[in-house]
C-alpha cells in the first residue's frame, strides 16, 4: 500500500493556497501518515488531519448554514464520485438535502469489482477519514444516520471499521449522526446503488427499477445519499482544507487525487494514490516497473475499456485524457495484461463471467450477455469470425440501456473495446483457432461469486 | 405535457401484448422483449399506449408524463 | 314460477336453473383455466393475438362468476332444500348435504379471492396477485366434487358427458402447463402432475360407487324429510326427485 509521488502535472497549477494551515499540495492526501501496518487509530488520525470541522450545533439555522456552506465548498472543489460514474458530489448532496423527509447516508465500500482494492484498503487503514466523510455528508444533507457498507469478504476492513466506530462512540454527542456498519455480499452488482439500498432494506442485493430514485426514496423509504467510500474520504479533507487546496492537484475538470488499484505484471501491484491526469508510466514506475511487456491495459474495471499497447505511451489517467481512447477513469482499476496472455481467451472468460454475474432480472441482459459470451467464445475457438463479429455488434445495440442497471452496458463496452484493442489477435483466432497462449493460466481475476437470481421467465414462444 | 412509453425491464416477462397494441412504437426483439421508440407520443397514440399499459399482465409498460420531471409513471 | 306447485309437480324451475347455471359455470371455469394456461404459455396466432387471448381469459372468468352467482341465487330461491345465502360463503353449516354443499362454498370463496385480487391488481402488486391466482387450480376440483355430490341427477347422461368434457379440458391444461412451464422447478412440476393423476384416479374409483351409485342421496346427507322425494333416484336419467 504505497502512495505514488506526484508526477509532473499535465496542466497549469491551481492558484496559490490562501491559509497558513493548509498542508503541502503534494501527495499523499488520503494515504498521508499511514502506519506501517494496521489501521490509523483515532489518535493518529487526529494528529495527521486535525479535528473534524462542523462538530454540530443545536441551533437549526446555524446547522443549515453550515450544511449549505459545506455543499458549496464541495461544489467549488469540483469533487466527483469515485465509484465509477464520476457524478458531481455536490449535485447529489443537494438533491438529497432538498427532500423533505430526514435523510440517511450510505458509505459504499461494497467494491464488487474483483480487480479493485481501494475501498477496502481505505476502510482497513484510514477508517476514520472515511467515517468523517460520512458524518460530514450526513450533516450536509440533514441525515441522522450513517451506514458504512463493507464487503462481507473484506475482514480486515470490517474489523478496522468496527473498531473505529467504537473509538468514536465515546466522543460523540447525542445529536451526532449514528454510525453503524453493515456487510454486503460480494457479487459484482451488489455495490450498485439500488442493489445496495435493496440489501439494506432486507431484500436480495439486486438492482431495482427507478423511479423512485435513491435520493428520493432509498433505505427505509427515506432520501438516501449513497457515496463511494473514497469520495467521502476526499470530502473529509475538503471540509478541513478547502476547495482551493483540493484543486491544487489534478486537472481542472477532474481535480484532486484518486486511488488506483494497479494489477498485473508489475513489481509491486496494489493501491496507489495519484493525482488525476498523472501518467500511466509514472504510476507503473512508482510500482517498481513492469515485469513483462504488455498487450494492453484495462482501465476503469470490468465495465471499463481496454487500451492497446500502442497507445500506452504518454497515456494519462483522467477522464479527459482517456476519452479519445474510448475509456474512462471509472473505479480506478488499472489492470495490465502481459504479452504472455491471450487477450482473446481472457476476453472470452470475462464475457462468460459477466454473463454469470447478471442478477437475471431483465430479459435483454440475461439473453444478451449469454449470447455475447457465446459469440466471443466462438471467435476464440476459431468459428466464422465475420458472422460472430456481426452478431457481437448486433447484440451490443440490442442490449445497451435495456436493463435496470448498467451491467449489460458495461459488459458490452469492455468486450467491444477488447475486440477493438486486440484486433490482430481476434482476427488470428478467427482464422486459426486457439493459440499457444490460450492454454496458459488465466491472468484476469474472475472469482466465482454466487448471485441472488431473479426469476426471468424465458419467453416460451419463439 | 408530453407522454412517452417506458418499460420496467425487471417486471417485463415478454408477454408481448404491448407490441400488438402499440405497434407504431413497440417491436419485439428476438427474445420477445420490447424495443421502445421513446419519442413523445402523438395524438391518438397516447390512448393506445394507455390501453397497452393496462393490458400488460405484469404492469411493466408505463406511460410517463413528461412534465413531472420526466419520471412519474401513470398507467 | 309459483313455489306452491313445487311439492306436487316435481322439480321447480329454480332447480333446473340452479343445475344448469352450475353446469355452465363449471364449464366456463374449465375454459377459463385452459385459456389461462394458453395465456401464460404465450401462445398466439395472427387471428388470435396475445391481447385477445388475455382478454378472453379475463372475460370468460368473469362470465363464469356471473353464472356462479345465478347458480347460488337460484339454489337459494329453490324451496326444495332450505339453502340460505350464508351457505354460499360459509361452508358446511347448511342442512342439505352439508359437506357437499360446503365444498361449493369453499370453491366460491377461493374464486372470490381470485376475482377481488384481480380487480385490485394494480394496488396489491404482481407477486401477491399471482400467489392468490394459483388458488384457481384448487377451486376447480372442489367445484367438480361439489357438483357430483349435491346433484341428485348425477346419472343423467348430459351432465356426465359435460363433467367428462370439463375434466378433459382441465387435465389437458394442467399437462400443458406442467410440461412446458417452470423450466427449473422439476419438483413442483412432478407434484402437480402427480396430483392431477391422483385426482383423475380418485374420480374413476369413487364415482361409480358414490354419486353414480344407489342410495347416494341418503349417504350424502339429504335431510330425511326430503328423502322420500329422492327415493326414485336410480340410474335412470329423469332427473326427478
Amino acid at each position: 500500500m504505497n502512495s505514488a509521488t506526484a508526477p509532473t502535472m499535465q496542466t497549469p497549477p491551481a492558484p496559490p493556497a490562501a491559509t497558513h494551515e493548509q498542508p503541502a499540495a503534494a501527495l499523499p492526501r488520503l494515504l498521508a501518515g499511514i502506519p506501517a501496518s494496521g489501521a490509523m487509530t483515532l489518535e493518529d488520525h487526529l494528529a495527521v488531519h486535525g479535528e473534524m470541522p462542523l462538530t454540530g450545533t443545536r441551533r437549526r439555522r446555524q446547522a443549515r448554514e453550515q450544511a449549505a456552506g459545506l455543499i458549496d465548498e464541495v461544489q467549488r472543489a469540483g469533487l466527483l464520485g469515485h465509484g465509477g460514474a464520476a457524478f458531481p458530489a455536490a449535485t447529489k448532496m443537494r438533491a438529497v438535502a432538498s427532500q423533505r423527509r430526514r435523510a440517511i447516508v450510505v458509505v459504499n465500500a461494497a467494491e464488487g469489482e474483483p480487480a479493485s482494492l481501494k475501498d477496502r484498503t481505505l476502510l482497513e487503514i484510514v477508517p476514520h477519514l472515511v467515517i468523517d466523510g460520512g458524518v460530514l455528508a450526513a450533516r450536509a444533507v440533514g441525515a441522522d444516520e450513517v451506514i458504512v457498507c463493507a464487503c462481507e469478504s473484506a475482514h480486515a476492513g470490517i474489523e478496522a471499521a468496527t473498531r473505529a466506530i467504537e473509538e468514536r462512540d465515546e466522543r460523540v454527542s447525542s445529536q451526532a449522526p449514528k454510525v453503524r456498519l453493515a456487510t454486503v455480499p460480494s457479487h459484482y452488482v451488489a455495490g450498485q446503488e439500488t442493489a445496495l439500498v435493496s440489501h439494506l432494506n432486507g431484500a436480495p442485493a439486486r438492482p431495482t427499477f427507478t423511479p423512485p430514485m435513491t435520493f428520493e426514496q432509498g433505505v427505509a423509504r427515506r432520501p438516501t445519499l449513497v457515496n463511494n467510500a473514497e469520495t467521502l474520504a476526499h470530502l473529509a479533507l475538503i471540509a478541513r482544507h478547502g476547495a482551493s487546496w483540493f484543486r491544487q492537484v489534478g486537472t481542472p475538470t477532474q481535480p484532486g487525487s484518486a486511488l488506483v488499484t494497479l494489477a498485473g505484471p508489475v513489481a509491486r501491484p496494489g493501491v496507489y494514490e495519484i493525482e488525476h491526469g498523472a501518467s500511466l508510466s509514472s504510476l507503473v514506475a512508482a510500482a517498481g516497473g513492469a515485469s513483462a511487456r504488455l498487450h494492453g491495459v484495462l482501465v476503469g474495471g470490468y465495465a471499463g475499456s481496454w487500451i492497446g499497447a500502442e497507445h500506452l505511451h504518454g497515456l494519462a489517467l483522467s477522464n479527459e485524457h482517456l476519452a479519445p481512447h474510448g475509456a474512462t477513469f471509472g473505479a480506478g482499476v488499472v489492470l495490465a495484461l502481459s504479452e504472455l496472455a491471450c487477450p482473446v481467451a481472457e476476453t472470452a472468460r470475462l464475457a462468460r463471467w459477466l454473463a454469470g454475474q447478471s442478477t437475471r432480472q431483465c430479459g435483454p441482459c440475461v439473453h444478451g450477455l449469454d449470447a455475447l459470451a457465446t459469440s466471443v467464445a466462438q471467435i476464440a475457438a476459431g468459428g466464422a469470425q465475420a458472422r460472430a463479429a456481426r452478431r457481437v455488434d448486433q447484440l451490443a445495440s440490442l442490449v445497451a440501456r435495456r436493463g435496470a442497471c448498467g451491467h449489460p452496458d458495461g459488459a458490452v463496452r469492455v468486450i467491444l473495446s477488447a475486440m477493438d484493442a486486440f484486433q490482430a489477435q481476434f482476427a488470428d483466432h478467427a482464422r486459426h483457432g486457439p493459440c499457444d497462449a490460450c492454454a496458459r493460466p488465466p491472468e484476469l481475476p474472475l472469482p466465482a461469486r454466487t448471485v441472488p437470481s431473479g426469476t426471468q421467465r424465458t419467453a416460451l414462444r419463439r | 405535457m408530453s407522454h412517452r412509453v417506458r418499460v420496467n425491464p425487471i417486471a417485463c416477462e415478454a408477454h408481448g401484448m404491448c407490441a400488438e397494441l402499440l405497434p407504431e412504437r413497440i417491436t419485439l426483439d428476438e427474445w420477445g422483449y420490447p424495443l421502445l421508440d421513446e419519442q413523445p407520443l402523438r395524438g391518438a397514440e397516447v390512448e393506445h399506449a394507455i390501453r397497452a399499459a393496462r393490458a400488460c399482465p405484469t404492469f411493466a409498460l408505463l406511460v410517463a408524463r413528461e412534465r413531472d420531471a420526466a419520471r412519474d409513471g401513470s398507467r | 314460477m309459483s313455489a306452491v306447485l313445487v311439492a306436487s309437480a316435481g322439480p321447480s324451475v329454480y332447480w333446473y336453473l340452479t343445475r344448469s347455471t352450475g353446469a355452465v359455470a363449471l364449464l366456463l371455469l374449465s375454459l377459463a383455466i385452459a385459456l389461462g394456461v394458453i395465456d401464460v404459455q404465450r401462445w398466439s396466432s395472427p387471428r388470435w393475438p396475445r391481447f385477445v387471448i388475455d382478454s378472453l381469459h379475463r372475460n370468460v372468468s368473469l362470465l363464469a362468476m356471473v353464472f356462479l352467482v345465478l347458480h347460488i341465487l337460484t339454489s337459494v330461491l329453490d324451496s326444495f332444500a332450505s339453502i340460505s345465502l350464508i351457505d354460499a360463503v360459509v361452508p358446511f353449516v347448511g342442512s342439505y348435504r352439508p359437506f357437499w354443499l360446503g365444498l361449493g362454498a369453499v370453491s366460491f370463496d377461493l374464486l372470490i379471492a381470485v376475482v377481488i385480487t384481480s380487480l385490485l391488481r394494480q394496488r396489491i402488486g404482481f407477486a401477491s396477485w399471482r400467489a392468490v391466482h394459483w388458488l384457481t387450480y384448487a377451486s376447480w376440483p372442489v367445484a367438480l366434487l361439489h357438483g357430483f355430490g349435491t346433484g341428485s341427477d348425477a346419472n343423467s347422461t348430459w351432465l356426465l358427458a359435460l363433467s367428462i368434457v370439463c375434466v378433459a379440458i382441465v387435465l389437458a391444461a394442467v399437462l400443458a402447463r406442467v410440461l412446458r412451464g417452470w423450466p427449473a422447478n422439476l419438483r413442483a412440476r412432478g407434484a402437480a402432475l402427480g396430483g392431477a393423476g391422483a385426482f383423475a384416479l380418485f374420480l374413476a374409483l369413487w364415482l361409480p360407487g358414490g354419486p353414480l351409485g344407489s342410495e347416494w342421496a341418503r349417504r350424502s346427507g339429504t335431510p330425511t324429510a326430503l328423502l322420500s322425494h329422492s327415493k326414485s333416484t336410480t340410474a335412470t336419467s329423469t332427473g326427478r326427485r
